[in-house]
């Protein structure tokens, strides 16, 4: 595989396509591989794990097409990226489907409670939480460069990371609750929202993490 | 907060969007991905094609369009007209749709919605409701383009594609398309009101102040449009400028 290059983990959920165009339009020519060969991935300079659906699937998927440790060992070893779902895996267990993740963050994935899911004068607020919201950076990241804070993201969810260590909240967003957003350690950066589908906002975080050298 | 969206929509046959638009700049009025990159530069939320392709031969060229779609415009895509099946789910959503709407096959065989909803995830899946005013305070749905009466009540009709797994509505009023007389506000806000998933409204946008009522009347949680849109009498820009005159939470 050629040097430099970014693998999208290919694990059959999901618009891998979407994000891999992305990528490439901010690559500046580094090549942007979709791959479910756990060898690639581990060949990579860096690794995107996105997701879409519901994770139970996407947690049997990654763990029948032997791609489970290969994630694993990406998120331990360099610059990685999970969007979505692949910001959910992450974690140590879902409410949706009661699922295990990855256990890799501590913390749970959760859905959205119903008694809070409405506007101070009473507006009913919708589940799945579709649309572009405004993520609230925790601090200064590398992957925020030229991102005003406060700058609206595109999501669409209806489940969100409660992470256990507030160290790794790297965003946060309002949405009846303020939820997390945004999580970063060390080599790791995962987000809720789809920068993919985020306009500017969302290839100049792309851009970041292309450049990102943890 | 989550803005409000303005989505603008494009009829596209055979590959090639049906009215052209009045941009003053474009290479090509007709080509669906030019027109798509300009509503984006304009600030749109997402963009939706409505495939009405009559030629079956010709359905898939819509494949194509979506794909160079994804390669050049980052912001959602919808796409509809035409799907019956599971695998023209997967097919729209592998070439790089966001969501795929579906009306007609979704009347005569919910379980493909809640079969595409437990395969692809709910947030893929929008049902498009047509509806109609049959008496006071009650419309009904209609299929194939509005030719044909269900007899179902639009609000019951809302409420059973969210229990089948739908992710969003997308919700036109047929006595109201093509009017520019405004959305059919009762009508959207009365599904809007009467489930959990997001709302867009659709049919008689004939000017900016249409588009913020459909938010604040209508409770719509998106607001689409086409004509206003494709012959230049606004932008999406002044759109939300509009809307956010008006008090409405809007991504600029």
């Amino acid at each position: 595989m050629a040097a430099g290059a970014i693998a999208v983990v290919d694990y059959g959920m999901g618009n891998l396509r979407s994000v891999a165009k992305a990528l490439e339009h901010v690559a500046n020519g580094k090549p942007v591989v979709v791959t479910a060969d756990p060898a690639v991935v581990a060949a990579a300079e860096r690794v995107v794990v996105p997701g879409q659906g519901a994770m139970p699937d996407c947690m049997r998927e990654l763990n029948e097409r032997g791609l489970r440790q290969a994630v694993i060992d990406a998120a331990a070893s360099k610059p990685f990226l999970g969007i979505c779902i692949g910001q959910q895996m992450l974690f140590e267990h879902s409410e949706e489907g009661n699922v295990s993740g990855l256990g890799i963050l501590r913390g749970q994935v959760k859905r959205f409670p119903a008694d809070k899911m409405h506007l101070p004068d009473g507006q009913k607020l919708k589940v799945p939480h579709m649309g572009w919201n405004e993520v609230k950076q925790a601090g200064p990241h590398p992957l925020w460069n030229g991102i005003a804070d406060g700058a609206r993201f595109y999501f669409v969810h209806s489940y969100y990371v409660a992470p256990e260590d507030v160290a790794c909240v790297a965003g946060t967003t309002e949405y009846g609750i303020p939820f997390t957003s945004a999580c970063a350690r060390d080599n790791i950066f995962a987000v809720q929202c789809h920068p993919e589908k985020s306009a500017q906002a969302g290839l100049q975080l792309l851009s970041n993490f292309i450049d990102w050298k943890p | 907060m989550l803005a409000k969206r303005i989505i603008p929509c494009l009829d596209v046959t055979a590959g090639r969007v049906v009215k052209g638009t009045n941009f003053v700049d474009l290479r090509d009025a007709g080509d669906p991905v030019e027109i798509a990159r300009r509503y984006d530069a304009q600030g749109a939320d997402e963009v939706t094609f409505l495939d009405i392709t009559a030629s079956s031969d010709q359905r898939d060229i819509i494949l194509h369009i979506v794909e160079a779609c994804a390669e050049q415009v980052f912001i959602p895509l919808t796409v509809g007209g035409g799907v019956r099946a599971i695998a023209d789910v997967r097919r729209l959503l592998n070439a790089g749709a966001d969501k795929v709407s579906m009306n007609t096959a979704a009347v005569q065989n919910p379980d493909l919605v809640a079969e595409s909803s437990a395969k692809v995830g709910n947030q893929c899946i929008v049902v498009a409701i047509d509806a109609k005013q049959s008496a006071p305070g009650r419309w009904e749905v209609f299929t194939h383009g509005g030719r044909n009466c269900t007899g179902m009540c639009a609000i019951e009709w809302a409420r059973k594609v969210q229990q089948l797994g739908a992710g969003e509505i997308l919700l036109t009023s047929m006595d109201r398309d093509g009017t520019k007389a405004g959305f059919d506000l009762a009508l959207t806000r009365a599904v809007a009101d009467a489930v959990d998933i997001p709302v867009i409204a659709s049919g008689g946008v004939g000017n900016l102040d249409h588009l913020a009522d459909g938010v604040s009347e209508g409770h719509a949680d998106a607001v689409l449009a086409a004509s206003i849109f494709h012959f230049g009498e606004y932008t999406v820009r002044q759109a939300k400028e509009r809307m956010r005159e008006r008090g409405i939470e809007v991504r600029l």
